[in-house]
Parts: structure tokens; C-alpha cells; sequence
């Protein structure tokens, strides 16, 4: 496996050449979004620039090469997480949507009183409330799988947060809080082995971008991630489904281009995915997000892990270096994205961020978008620094040394 | 690092009228729900003048000093004069230039004890 260079990579994006009040950026917060490199620029601009047109009707030229950059687009993507074709890979906004899409394409008609929905305590908002909706509706029950005191799943719980009433277990790949990796491939075992009709949905917003993901090795459902997180522009997601599952379920919308035939009093829907795709959809963003599959595939998904790995591994021995810095989730590297949030004794996250940014360190401050969890943790929100390929550790030694003049500056 | 300029931060690390009253005629309380911080008015009302005030809660620098300034400037005033502070007057009592995801915080202590006033009046 090849490692690379980090320093090198940031050539590759020009918002590090961005200079705020004489500094440069030192951009900690890809678990919020990317930076974008210059090619998915230039692949946005590409198609703005020479080949604008509509997908699907035109004869001329320029809409058959449109057509063609987006549906080579979708073949990219279905290699890249390894489905089976590319007619598994329906695109939408982003992963809230693509959740939302199976919430109610697939489990609302259905879902009946009494079944069961599981999530879990370590969710993004998008992977609990679309489920809290579905649930109340049908009055089915909506059970949250907690983590241990450590952060982590104890799988032999399983059994007893998972019957045969379970219609559907949503769980994330990796953690935007935490950085809890948690075995997806085994967990699905464990709920398959427990009730084989219950579908899984696999929230990977935070582990497409960072590691290899192979939606059959996992035997997933239903796999949702956003384009923006992994170098692809906003506005652009992917719903990775089973074929059989989506050419079983009901359009999300109804419009334009989902359909093969209209009349008067009916319609006629196209085959998955394009029945889920209404509307002329984001095209700059899917070829954008093309893009960006080319450019991490060049990296290698393994050595962006490695990556990451070792570089989350350096943050937490700094972290542990200050007594008045509690860093949340696991400490074993195996199971640890590179996602730092923390809490500082006796300063408030907001503070902070704030005081981080007057030296352009771009972090997020909140409870970043995982209530539930930072309930269960006990406290109110955290400071979060996040990693990606072109972090470096000259980044996390700017953000230790903020972090030693925060201290400072509140005691 | 204007935003925590000395006042600010001697404000937040010693907080004025911070507590309860034992005596209190009203009170409210906002929450930021996104941000988890909290502040507590309550007020001490004789006639329709603001004789003793406190505030309690948790949260940031910001949230906390500029509560802690807002009691200064309203206690022994009239509730009328209280009624009409605006947003404006608050950022006035800072005097530092807020990010636009700052303005929520420095409002909170304002949102309280305008909740409360208008319980009143």
C-alpha cells in the first residue's frame, strides 16, 4: 500500500492558497465539508464552460456528451463502493435525502403497527429523525441501540435490541463525533442472523470519503453519503441500493424524466435508479462528483485510511499532552476515524472556535447535528477538529498550540 | 482577539448579579438549544422599577458576560425604559464586533429579560 504525501496534496487545492488577515487557512472541519480539488473544479467548469446541456433528450452533440459525463459518473461511484451495477446507484441532494428516500419509498408502506425501526445513539440527526417520522406515523415502536461507557457497541447486545419484529436497522459506518468505526460488516451478520428480512441502512456520510467501502462485502441494504464530504461538490448525493429493493419500491417524486410514458389519467415510471431521479437533476454536480471518485481512487481508499490513521493517532498523543483537554471516543486506532471533538475545562466550545479562528483554524463548535448523543455523553456540545487527506501534522500543531493560548486566555 | 477584550472576559470570569433572589417577583429563562447554554432571569420588581436582579445559566464567554453587563445597566431602572432595550443596546454594552454566529449568544441574557418583562408589562 502507498502512502502520500500530505503536503504535496494540498498543491492540489487552491483554498490553501487563500490568505485571511496575512495567514493562511488551516482548515480542520472536512467532517462538516471538503475542500475541493482542482480537477472537480475544473470538472464543474468543464461542463459549464463547453458542454451545457440537458441529459437524456437532446440529439445533439453537446446533451449526448452531457448524457454520457453523467452516467459515466454513476458507473464510477458504483465501482468505487463496489455495488454490483450501476443501476444500484441513484443520485439525490445528499445523505439526509437519500434516507429520507428509503423512510418513505421503502419502509412506509411497509412498516405496520407494532414493528420495530433501531437506530443508534451515535447518529447524525439525518439517520434518527426521518425514522422518528416513519415510526410515529405507522405506530411502530423506534428503539436506539446505546454505545457503552467507552464509546463503542458491545455486539452481544445485538439479540436483544434486534427481534423479528425489526423491519429496519439504521446505523452509521463511522461516527462524525466520536470517530467510532464501528464493524459494520459483523453488526449486519449479528441483525441478518437474528431476523433475515430486516433491511439495513447504512449511513456512510463519514466513511465513503475516508476508507474502502464495499456495500456487497458489508451485505447492506440501503448505503447513503453525500458527494461534498469526499471532495465532490454540495448538492450531490448517492443512495446505493439493492437492485431488487428499488425496483420493488414506489418513485420518491413524481415529474419530469422518472417517467417512460404519460397519459392523460396515468403514467408509466422508468426502471431504477432513473424512477428516483425527477427533475433535470444536479448535473455539474455529478460530474463533479465523478470527479472526485477519480481523484480519491488515485489516491487508494486503503492509504487515505492510512493516512488518517496515523495522523489521528499523532492528534490524540497531543491531545493527551494537555490535562485540561477531554478528547471523546475510542482510543484503539483501529476503530478510530480521524475526527477530533473535545471539550477543554472551563471554556466554553464556542469560545473556542472563536478564539481558533483569529488564527484561521477552521473548526466547528456545537453538537454537531448528534443531539441524542452529546446528551448522552453529558454535555452540552464539543469542539470538533476533523482530518482529511491534506491535513497535515504541522495542522494539528497549530491547533495544540491555539489550544495552549485558549487555556491562557480563559484562566 | 477583540471579541475578548479585557471587560468581556473579567465579565465572564466574575459575573455581576450572578445567583438567585430569594425574594424574586419574576423570572424566565432562554435556552440556545443548538449551543446547550442556558441563562436565568429573575427580578426583584417594587413598583415598576427593577430593584435587585440576578442571573444564572451556563454557556459561553459571550452569553455570560453580556448578561452579566445587562444586569448592571438595567438594575434600578424603571421596566418601561427595560421594555424598550434593544438588540442594538446590548452589542452597544459588548462594544466588540460580533460574527453573525455570535449575535444568538449575546442575546440570550437579553431574551431572558425581555421574556420576563413581558410577563409584566
Amino acid at each position: 500500500m502507498s502512502m502520500f504525501d500530505a503536503k504535496k496534496i494540498r498543491n492540489d487545492f487552491p483554498q490553501f492558497n487563500r490568505v485571511i488577515n496575512g495567514k493562511p487557512i488551516v482548515y480542520l472541519d472536512s467532517t462538516a465539508t471538503s475542500l475541493k480539488p482542482q480537477a472537480v473544479i475544473d470538472a464543474i467548469t468543464g461542463y459549464y464552460t463547453s458542454y451545457t446541456a440537458n441529459v437524456f433528450r437532446g440529439i445533439y452533440t453537446t446533451s449526448e456528451e452531457a448524457t454520457a459525463a453523467y452516467e459515466k459518473s454513476r458507473e464510477l461511484v458504483a465501482t468505487f463502493i463496489n455495488a454490483s451495477s450501476a443501476s444500484e446507484i441513484v443520485f439525490t441532494r445528499n445523505t439526509s435525502e437519500s434516507i429520507n428516500l428509503v423512510a418513505s419509498s421503502f419502509v412506509h408502506p411497509r412498516l405496520t403497527k407494532g414493528d420495530e425501526v433501531v437506530t443508534t445513539i451515535i447518529e447524525h440527526h439525518s439517520n434518527i429523525v426521518p425514522w422518528q417520522v416513519v415510526a410515529k406515523e405507522k405506530e411502530a415502536t423506534l428503539k436506539i441501540w446505546d454505545t457503552t461507557p467507552d464509546y463503542v457497541f458491545d455486539l452481544s447486545e445485538l439479540p436483544k435490541i434486534v427481534t423479528k419484529k425489526t423491519k429496519v436497522f439504521a446505523i452509521s459506518a463511522a461516527s462524525n463525533v466520536l470517530g467510532y468505526l464501528p464493524p459494520i460488516k459483523k453488526i449486519i451478520a449479528i441483525v441478518k442472523s437474528i431476523h433475515p428480512d430486516c433491511i439495513v441502512v447504512v449511513d456512510a456520510a463519514q466513511a465513503v470519503a475516508h476508507m474502502k467501502v464495499d456495500v456487497q462485502d458489508w451485505d447492506a441494504d440501503f448505503v447513503a453519503f453525500s458527494g461534498h464530504k469526499m471532495l465532490g461538490p454540495t448538492g450531490i448525493g448517492v443512495l446505493w441500493g439493492k437492485k431488487n429493493l428499488l425496483d420493488s419500491m414506489e418513485p420518491y417524486q413524481y415529474g419530469g424524466d422518472m417517467i417512460s410514458a404519460v397519459y392523460r389519467d396515468h403514467a408509466e415510471y422508468k426502471e431504477a435508479p432513473h424512477k428516483f431521479e425527477a427533475g433535470t437533476p444536479h448535473i455539474a454536480g455529478v460530474i463533479g462528483l465523478g470527479a472526485a471518485v477519480l481523484y480519491l481512487s488515485s489516491l487508494g481508499m486503503d492509504a487515505v485510511r492510512a493516512h488518517e490513521k496515523a495522523l489521528i493517532g499523532y492528534a490524540l498523543g497531543q491531545a493527551a499532552k494537555l490535562p485540561y483537554m477531554h478528547v471523546v471516543g475510542p482510543t484503539d486506532l483501529n476503530i478510530r476515524g480521524g475526527v477530533l471533538a473535545f471539550t477543554m475545562d472551563g471554556v466554553h466550545p464556542h469560545d473556542i472556535a472563536q478564539v481558533l479562528n483569529e488564527r484561521n483554524i477552521c473548526v466547528r463548535a456545537g453538537n454537531h447535528c448528534a443531539m441524542p448523543l452529546h446528551a448522552h455523553m453529558g454535555v452540552p456540545a464539543t469542539t470538533r477538529a476533523s482530518l482529511y487527506v491534506y491535513t497535515t501534522t504541522e495542522d494539528i500543531d497549530a491547533l495544540i498550540t491555539a489550544l495552549i493560548g485558549v487555556k491562557k486566555l480563559f484562566s | 482577539m477583540d471579541l475578548y477584550r479585557e471587560e468581556i472576559l473579567d465579565h465572564y470570569k466574575n459575573p455581576r448579579n450572578f445567583g438567585h433572589l430569594s425574594n424574586m417577583t419574576i423570572g424566565s429563562t432562554a435556552d440556545n438549544i443548538s449551543c446547550g447554554d442556558t441563562i436565568s432571569i429573575e427580578l426583584l420588581l417594587i413598583g415598576n422599577v427593577i430593584e435587585n436582579i440576578r442571573f444564572s445559566g451556563v454557556g459561553c464567554a459571550i452569553s455570560q458576560a453580556s448578561a452579566s453587563l445587562l444586569t448592571e445597566h438595567v438594575k434600578g431602572k424603571a421596566l418601561v425604559a427595560v421594555k424598550n432595550l434593544t438588540p442594538d443596546d446590548v452589542f452597544a454594552l459588548l462594544a466588540v464586533t460580533l460574527t453573525p454566529s455570535r449575535v444568538r449568544c449575546a442575546l440570550l441574557g437579553y431574551e431572558a429579560l425581555m421574556k420576563t418583562i413581558a410577563k409584566v408589562i
